[in-house]
């Protein structure tokens, strides 16, 4: 009989405490990926990292002479932010490298999340691909969703056919959820500043939306609502007094924030001026969404590339004239307000009929007639167990999510589970922008900008 | 010469195809950087997405005759704002070897050209910093290779007791 100590010991053996394998600092190292000394790095990565990798004309480069490229390493320090550090939304990790207070370099180091999704999605069949795309950007699934499907669908061939009221659906939970997303910036980025009760705000006016879609999907997030052939199930009922009881309930929760933020001196101070970036450098840099709006370009997919019914609803592109944090900030709270406007449309041309696509290779029997007939149900395993072919070919689908373009790339072997499933994700690719932001700011400012950015971890590292 | 002229020209190296509505180049690796190159000019400034494909699995699938099937594919997907038009360019190499980056084109496949590295260990010459960035930095192996499976890895972390 062995007591619980030796059996343990026998389990794990002894590893000597007293002489660790690594040094400590070593167990959190990134080695080649973190920011490193001057001298060990290329000219072209530290045109990167200081945030000036767009050629330049000579005047123009002298007049960006705010960053000396040339310091000496001993007057600078190299500092971590995150990746555990609350403004860093998640486990964003960045290493600035400081001359005083001024961020000379800077350099996001992502991967601390990663969760391998991509590879799940070749295991997962297209039935299933939505929970995994749901959980990408959990901060608006529902558009992640869309994109999938949407995918999905045009490889299937059957993007023509999706019944209206499935898409009217679509881009009613779509622009809830950009709404409930922008508010969840609002709330972020007040508390990133110090306006800690915008955060409660926030959240409190987010929940009201998630209330919503807990009643039309059951879920607050994480949906898997929208799936390839149309949705899930029908509104349920009252829905409509839901929706228009939350666009009586915003107006005036907005012109709140307006007095809290936009009005305050302070609040303005902080961010005006804060994270430029110039438009040139955002096509460079390939942003989208609210930063490249914040530039001037008026460039949005539901506009520019219309999908949906998205030529059908009348809706201004909000843009910036600034490219800084303040335009950024100001354009969310500004489509906030387009996205009320639209849903107040999608509310007035919602039509009857069916709420997902009556084609038997892709949607499941309705639930009574399982009980009934036999059929049925062997259909009904065969679709939740096997799953539906998708015929051989790769297609990329993107769509305008709060935070850019999400696109969906998908290549399939003729079998029911995708080949390969990349998803472009806006964040990962906007978090490129931030050397170009912090160049020559204040370390202060980095919370502001890292904020202005609205990146969703989930997202970045999948 | 632009790209759109040489359409089924084999020669040239590029070929164009239409892959269910949407524009596809598929483009030789040595006429690569300069197809991007005129895609700009034409108006094609922004490169959205850069990722590869692990064709290990199906080696004998479908391409436009005269090009040759190769174990990795990049797939760079291109934007021009003015024309509101997307072309997607396809690349086709082998094992082992490395392709141009687009860096000095498109600063924008920085992050997008080490994720390749990183899951696919596809190497990109010219590139600034080609490091891993969604793995560990002494992470073995690529994991979105076909013959990388899933649910049998050690857990690999630094200073975990192995």
């Amino acid at each position: 009989m062995t007591t619980l100590d030796e059996r343990a010991a026998a389990d794990n053996p002894v590893v000597e405490r007293s002489t660790p394998v690594v040094s400590a600092g070593a167990i959190t190292s990134e080695g080649g990926q973190e920011l490193r000394s001057r001298s060990e790095i290329s000219q072209k990565a530290l045109m990167r990292e200081s945030g000036s990798v767009l050629r330049l004309s000579e005047s123009a480069a002298a007049a960006l002479a705010d960053v000396a490229n040339d310091v000496d390493e001993d007057q600078t320090m190299i500092i971590n932010m995150g990746p555990q550090h609350p403004s860093t939304h998640g486990v964003l990790r960045l290493m600035l490298e400081l001359q005083g207070e001024t961020v000379l370099r800077c350099k996001p180091i992502i991967g601390y999340l990663h969760t391998g999704m991509e590879k799940t999605g070749e295991t997962l069949s297209f039935m299933q691909g939505g929970t995994n795309m749901t959980r990408m950007d959990y901060l608006s699934p529902l558009n992640n969703e869309l994109v999938f499907s949407l995918a999905t669908e045009k490889l299937l061939g059957i993007d023509g056919d999706i019944p209206e009221r499935a898409q009217w659906m679509r881009m009613l939970l779509s622009e809830l959820n950009r709404m409930s997303s922008h508010l969840l910036f609002m709330a972020t980025n007040g508390m990133d500043l110090g306006a800690v009760s915008m955060m409660l705000y926030g959240w409190r006016e987010r929940e009201q939306v998630l209330r919503f879609f807990q009643k039309v999907t059951g879920l607050r997030m994480n949906h898997n609502f929208i799936r390839p052939g149309g949705v899930a199930a029908d509104l349920p009922a009252g829905w409509r007094d839901d929706v228009l009881a939350l666009l009586d309930m915003l107006p005036e929760r907005l012109a709140e924030y307006e007095v809290l933020m936009t009005g305050q001196p302070i609040w303005r101070e902080r961010l005006q001026g804060v994270g430029v970036i110039t438009q040139s450098e955002a096509i460079a840099l390939a942003a989208t969404g609210p930063i490249l709006r914040s530039t001037g370009l008026a460039w949005d997919l539901r506009k520019d590339l219309p999908y949906l019914m998205y030529n059908e609803v009348e809706f201004d592109v909000v843009v910036g004239l600034h490219g800084d944090a303040y335009d950024r900030y100001a354009i969310r709270l500004y489509e906030i307000r387009e996205s009320m406007r639209i849903v107040r449309q999608i509310l007035d041309k919602m039509p009857s009929g069916n709420f997902r696509i009556q084609n038997k290779k892709v949607t499941p029997p309705p639930r009574g007639r399982i009980d009934e007939s036999m059929e049925a149900l062997i259909h009904h395993f065969k679709i939740f167990t096997e799953g539906f072919k998708v015929p051989v070919g790769e297609v990329y689908v993107s769509i305008e999510s709060p935070r850019g373009e999400v696109g969906c790339y998908i290549v399939s072997d003729g079998s029911s589970v995708p080949y390969r499933l990349h998803v472009r994700a806006p964040s990962f690719v906007n978090v490129q922008c931030l050397p170009h932001m912090m160049r020559g700011g204040l370390v202060a400012d980095a919370v502001a900008v890292i904020s202005s950015i609205d990146p969703v971890l989930g997202e970045v590292d999948r | 010469m632009t790209s759109t002229e040489v359409t089924g020209d084999v020669s040239s190296g590029v070929t164009v195809h239409d892959s269910l509505g949407q524009r596809v180049l598929f483009v030789d690796k040595s006429v690569y950087v300069a197809t991007i190159t005129n895609l700009y000019t034409e108006g094609f400034t922004m490169c959205i997405d850069l990722t590869a494909v692990d064709y290990l699995a199906l080696e004998n699938r479908l391409l436009p005759a005269g090009v040759v099937a190769q174990r990795f594919e990049i797939v760079v997907n291109l934007l021009s704002l003015v024309q509101r038009e997307r072309v997607r360019v396809r690349v086709q190499i082998a094992d082992g070897e490395s392709m141009p980056s687009l860096f000095d084109i498109h600063p924008s496949t920085e992050a997008m050209e080490r994720e390749v590295f990183d899951m696919f260990g596809v190497a990109f010459d010219g590139h600034p910093d080609l490091t891993r960035i969604l793995m560990p930095e002494d992470w073995d192996g690529h994991p979105l290779r076909k013959d990388y499976s899933t649910g049998r890895i050690p857990v690999q972390f630094k200073g975990a007791a192995s």
